[in-house]
């Protein structure tokens, strides 16, 4: 099983590896076709996708929304920066009930050896502005508990 | 003023985002320290370090003592506990969609074969 692995980025970006037992042409194709996508781009447990829109071309945008059992939905989208195919493809991206401000910034790199393919997904979250405006505003100090966890973060990191 | 879990996220990540702050928090896994104290393993100056402080305290990563002289800078942890359980389901949600995908990628490979092997 190929390892999924999650790190934070110098530049309040999150950054998820992960190889696949199979050729760049393909890996890209499955990121980018809509039939393919709904085979695997599920929502959390119990969602389904409803929506899979693609313009792939750079100023095309591209929309995907999702659906739980209980009736709820969620969506996102956003429009492709720069698309250089089966490399490379970069995105703007925010969802519906965004939790962040601004639109998000999503790079997916692929790179191909020995027949496995490194998918490499970069999100930088939230503008400059809005990053300056949360470091300026003090915040509520966190209720000291057990250390249990910091290894485990700080190792992810 | 309050922020919001997401900004909390975003300034905690940025606090982390930091190598020399990292670093710093390890060290104050193992206890309190001063500035003067931090200065000392890291090799920057007093004011770098008290700068990093300050981010990290805005972060609510650590708080410092009232001891005007030492400030001592003490972990919190709840922050982190935070991050980490954001981070725990942000990997099981991507987890799960990406072996959705091997075994997409596997079909369409042996789909592929069997297209070639009929055109021979």
């Amino acid at each position: 099983m190929n390892k999924l692995t999650i790190t934070a980025g110098d530049n309040n970006d999150l950054i998820m590896t992960r190889s696949f037992d199979a050729p760049r042409d393909l890996v890209f194709k499955a990121f980018t076709t809509p039939e393919l996508i709904k085979r695997w781009l599920f929502g959390p447990p119990g969602w389904e996708m409803t929506e899979c829109a693609i313009d792939l071309r750079v100023g095309g945008k591209y929309r995907y929304a999702w659906s739980n059992i209980d009736g709820s939905s969620m969506g996102m989208g956003g429009e492709y920066r720069e698309i250089n195919k089966p490399e490379k493809i970069v995105s703007t991206e925010k969802f519906d009930q965004a939790w962040y401000e601004g639109e998000a910034i999503g790079t997916l790199t692929l790179t191909e050896a020995n027949g496995k393919t490194t998918a490499v997904t970069k999100v930088q979250y939230g503008s400059k502005e809005t990053r300056d405006n949360v470091l300026k505003s003090p915040m509520e100090s966190g209720v000291a508990a057990g250390y249990d966890r910091l290894e485990e973060v700080l190792a992810s990191l | 003023m309050d922020m919001n879990p997401s900004e909390r996220l975003n300034a905690t990540f940025f606090a982390l985002a930091d190598p020399t702050r990292r670093a710093i928090l390890a060290r104050l896994a193992d206890g309190e320290a001063s500035v003067v104290e931090l200065t000392r393993p890291f090799g920057i100056s007093q004011p770098a370090i008290s700068k990093h402080l300050k981010v990290l305290e805005n972060a609510g990563l650590i708080s410092r003592g009232r001891d005007q002289q030492r400030r001592p800078g003490k972990l919190e942890a709840k922050p982190l506990g935070e991050v980490a359980d954001w981070l725990e389901k942000y990997r099981q949600y991507w987890d799960l969609n990406y072996r959705r995908l091997d075994i997409l990628l596997d079909e369409l490979q042996s789909l592929e074969k069997k297209t070639k092997s009929k055109k021979r």
